[in-house]
């Protein structure tokens, strides 16, 4: 037998060039460790110049020298003078103690009440969460600097019960992210074992929950601190707090270069300055906190394009509606691009429907999103091509795939529910999409909206139309879906799993209902399933596929007659619907390897009950088992012997 | 819908009742009272008898409770009392003042609103160097204090360019363009936060739902990206946009307190400073009160967005 190659370059190495979401991200990588390091150097600074500022400053901070008032910045005087001729850099420093002070009193009232309640809050729940969270709305909904400003008043010039009361008022904030993070950690198994060994609750919060608190509790508290410095200025400033009289602070160093303002315009630069500096410091600070802590997971990457590749064209199917050659598709990961999808070739003809089965993870769903241009964020097409319609869809910008999509190439998902905007009546969003495809009036549309919604065999088109997405059941919502994918007469329909996510008895509907639209509007389909059942009754063909590549490709009643691959074989004697045996059903034994572990021979290699010394060499090329049979195996014959 | 607006009342009443009555006693904790401050500032050297006297005039002998009870009671007929000092209605007294400070929040709010809802989106489409950018703005924005913006923008523009007066406020009845100008620079202080707060939200909220399904399939639909993202993620996103956007009015009230001051506009931040200096009970308590109100209406007007945005909260 001979196994012909049906794709000339079958692997397409992984290009090593940098990308340009790379490069962004080792930028951030080098700009926000560095950052946070600046930031909390400069901290460092403050915090050593203001408590050392009796032995460090270079004069009396209240040392007058009038024939030298508003100097600006001189070798004698760094930061100038003031307009009693005083340094200006001695009194920032000297102020700068009134700020730290301030500072820590009220962050650590808002840390010991916001932990504190937070924690007992979150871990023991029942009434004593409920008394908390009555408390932290009732506190949240004071206007705040109402309350310190009457505080103010009372207590004139004490600053501590200012920053006191700073601490009750704003700790809600904090309470509630340690409520909340403390309740998710109340249920892990590790908590559960400590209760169980008979720790005390207070042991566990303090040796098992509060280090995990640590991320999120520091990023609360420079956030706060900021606001804190920021509150004292501005007091300090409208002389509510440490006047002038009592000393410098910055607040009241600002204040008195407001009074000379017309004067010289340079005091407002070092006054300012400082505070600015300080307040972005803690913000950093913060901000590389939970980026290292909170974020690190959240983050996503923005896809960047990237010219693909060119594979052999010279196999298209001219004839084909969609001829796929050689399609690769990838993802940044942490040591460079991950292939997902390897080489795969295929076609479908007008009106045909084809099948693309596998387990997940296979790779199936992102050969059909990459198709419509729309992978996950990162994802890109590194090389092949699928001629649609005289266009090659790899190479397509996004405002080329828009166009195709919706108009020649529809889509319906798994998630029938999460596909639907959650904010629009069915009707409106289905307008939106046939307007979006045709010349027609809003009421042409209306009625066209309707029609597509009987056309999918919903009961009381009009009535669905003025529901929203949470007032329909699964199946309604699928059929809804499919409506909108039909919406522009596409020729094309990309079906994602579309039955598994529904009832036994739904699913049996919407695959007639699919089938039925098809034989009558003369669609191609492309169908991705995990579910042989399925497959057969819909489709003509099917391509299996097996982490990232096709293991091989035939009709669907010849697949099911004879496969030609180890991994078909595999899965359908696993298949209870199939299986012929009465005894235990047959698994595959392992699992399949994630991409970064995909051998470089055959990547079913190490489950291969065939596997022979001469699999593991080299990649296997898609060859033809029989016409009209593709296989990616060395020992399809041995297959079909058995 | 009987029960949210019953459940609003009742909050809002009770946060009411607890402003005030923190207002009372802060009040009477402080040293001093009013009696010795008008005696004080009328002829400098006053009698025990004359003092005591004042105190029954001015009716702050009485316990702190019945005062506040005899607030309360006044408050149902729609009185906020008398000054103690010029014997005015504290309603008459603050009247002329709300114009002011709500042109000033508002007017940021506004402003906020729109830039910052505008710049977030920017930088949620955009990701990468521009989002950086819009981060590193946002903080800056939220770092620079207001009072000393506020003293930059008036050396900028009023000193220096004279394109906008450097203090005061203008009724917008009489000189609708000048009291846009009286207005610009104090909304363009406190808008520098608030942009910075709003495009931030908006940035994150804005992210997450344009990694949702349904946006995706929209995009399968072959929607337009305009209407993707104007139409329906923004909508969607819209929920804690108009949530931080409430909160955002709250600290405003506080943020009118320095600008007032700065700019010297005569509204009820300003008054509310003058009178926490003479222990004017009754023009503190009507500020406070004044306030209440304002956070209680933002929190109602929040709830109803809610409802208007979200199908789901408006059939429940």
């Amino acid at each position: 037998m001979t196994i012909a190659s049906a794709s000339a370059s079958s692997v397409v190495e992984p290009a090593p060039a940098p990308t340009a979401a790379r490069t962004c991200r080792a930028w951030r990588v080098l700009l926000r460790k560095p950052l946070g390091r600046v930031a909390a150097g400069y901290l460092l600074v403050v915090v050593v110049a203001s408590v050392g500022a009796p032995v460090f400053a270079p004069t009396d901070p209240a040392a007058q020298d009038l024939a030298h008032a508003l100097s600006g910045p001189s070798a004698a005087h760094w930061l100038g003078t003031d307009r009693l001729g005083r340094d200006v850099l001695s009194r920032l420093m000297f102020g700068g103690q009134i700020t730290l002070l301030s500072t820590v009193e009220a962050t650590v009232v808002f840390a010991v009440l916001g932990v504190g309640l937070g924690l007992v809050a979150g871990f023991r729940g029942g009434w004593v969460d409920g008394v908390t969270a009555r408390f932290a709305d009732l506190v949240l909904a004071l206007p705040a600097i109402i309350v310190l400003l009457m505080v103010v008043s009372v207590f004139p010039g004490d600053d501590l019960v200012t920053m006191v009361a700073l601490g009750v008022l704003s700790c809600p904030t904090l309470l509630r992210v340690v409520r909340g993070q403390s309740m998710a950690l109340r249920q892990e198994l590790y908590v559960k074992a400590a209760r169980l060994a008979g720790l005390t609750n207070l042991r566990i919060m303090i040796r098992h929950i509060l280090p995990r608190l640590t991320g999120p509790v520091i990023v609360q508290l420079s956030l706060f601190s900021a606001v804190a410095v920021l509150v004292q200025a501005a007091l300090s400033f409208l002389g509510l707090s440490t006047p002038e009289t009592r000393g410098p602070s910055w607040g009241n160093m600002v204040g008195e270069a407001s009074q000379v303002l017309s004067r010289d315009q340079w005091l407002l630069v070092p006054t300012g300055g400082v505070l600015v500096l300080t307040v972005l410091a803690l913000g950093l600070l913060g901000d590389a906190v939970w980026d290292v802590t909170v974020g690190r997971f959240q983050r996503t990457q923005s896809t960047a394009r990237r010219p693909v590749m060119h594979s052999t064209v010279d196999t298209e199917h001219v004839d084909a509606l969609l001829s796929v050659r050689g399609l690769t598709i990838a993802f940044p990961g942490e040591a460079g691009d991950v292939t997902v999808v390897q080489d795969v070739s295929f076609d479908v003809a007008a009106g045909e429907a084809v099948g693309i089965v596998g387990e997940s993870g296979c790779g199936k769903t992102m050969t059909a999103r990459g198709l419509l241009g729309l992978l996950p964020d990162g994802g890109r097409i590194i090389a092949g091509s699928a001629r649609f319609e005289g266009r090659d869809l790899a190479r397509l910008t996004e405002r080329e795939h828009a166009r195709v999509r919706g108009s020649r190439i529809g889509l319906i998902s798994q998630e029938p529910m999460a596909g639907l905007d959650p904010s629009f009546r069915v009707g409106s969003q289905l307008v939106e999409v046939v307007r979006r495809h045709s010349t027609m009036s809003r009421r042409q549309g209306r009625a066209r909206a309707l029609e597509l919604l009987d056309l999918v065999n919903l009961p009381e088109p009009d009535q669905v139309a003025r529901r929203y997405p949470h007032e329909l059941s699964g199946g309604m919502a699928q059929r809804v879906a499919i409506a909108l994918a039909l919406a522009g007469d596409p020729v094309l329909l990309v079906a994602d799993e579309p039955t598994t996510a529904l009832d036994v008895t739904v699913q049996a509907e919407i695959l007639a209902l699919l089938a039925d639209l098809r034989a009558r509007l003369g669609m191609a389909v492309i169908l991705v399933t995990h579910d042989w059942g399925v497959l057969a009754d819909l489709c003509d063909r099917a391509v299996v596929m097996y982490a990232g590549q096709i293991v091989e490709q035939a009709g669907v009643t010849e697949l099911y007659r004879a496969p030609r691959h180890p991994y078909t074989e595999g899965l359908l004697a696993a298949n209870p619907h199939l299986a012929a045996t009465t005894g235990d059903l047959p698994a595959i034994p392992g699992t399949v390897p994630p991409p970064s572990a995909w051998p470089v021979s055959c990547h079913f290699l190490p489950r291969c009950r065939y596997a022979t010394e001469s699999c593991g060499a080299e990649a296997i090329p898609l060859g033809t088992a029989a016409p009209g049979h593709l296989t990616r195996c060395v020992h399809s014959d041995q297959l079909v012997a058995r | 819908m009987v029960r949210q607006t019953l459940r609003w009342l009742v909050s809002s009443l009770v946060l009411l009742f607890v402003v005030t009555a923190l207002t009372f006693v802060l009040v009477s904790l402080a040293p001093g009272d009013a009696a010795r401050s008008i005696l004080s500032s009328a002829s400098g050297s006053y009698t025990e008898q004359q003092y005591q006297q004042m105190r029954h005039l001015l009716g702050i002998d009485q316990p702190l409770a019945a005062q506040y009870w005899h607030w309360l009671s006044n408050l149902l007929h729609g009185s906020l009392g008398t000054d103690l000092f010029s014997g005015q209605p504290v309603t008459e007294v603050l009247a002329d003042r709300i114009g002011p400070s709500l042109s000033i929040t508002l007017g940021t709010v506004l402003v906020s609103g729109v830039v910052g809802v505008g710049l977030g989106i920017i930088s949620a489409r955009s990701g990468g160097v521009l989002g950086r950018l819009v981060d590193f703005i946002s903080l800056l924005g939220l770092a620079v204090p207001n009072f000393w913006l506020a003293l930059v923008l008036v050396e900028l523009f009023a000193v220096r360019l004279a394109v906008f007066p450097a203090g005061g406020y203008v009724d917008p009845v009489g000189d609708p363009a000048g009291w846009l100008a009286s207005i610009a620079l104090p909304i363009i202080t406190l808008s520098a936060g608030g942009v910075a707060f709003i495009a931030k939200q908006t940035r994150d909220a804005m992210a997450e739902v344009l990694g949702r399904e349904f946006v995706t399939m929209l995009r399968a639909r072959g929607l337009s990206t305009g209407s993707i993202v104007l139409r329906h993620a923004l909508r969607n996103a819209a929920i804690p946009v108009v949530t931080v956007l409430g909160l955002l009015l709250v600290s405003l009230l506080g943020g009118t307190v320095l600008v007032e001051s700065v700019f010297s506009i005569p509204g009820l931040g300003q008054e509310a400073v003058t009178a926490s200096g003479g222990h004017d009970l009754p023009v503190i308590a009507g500020v406070a009160f004044y306030f209440t109100v304002v956070v209680v209406i933002a929190n109602l007007l929040v709830d109803m967005s809610y409802r208007w945005l979200n199908p789901k909260v408006r059939a429940s």
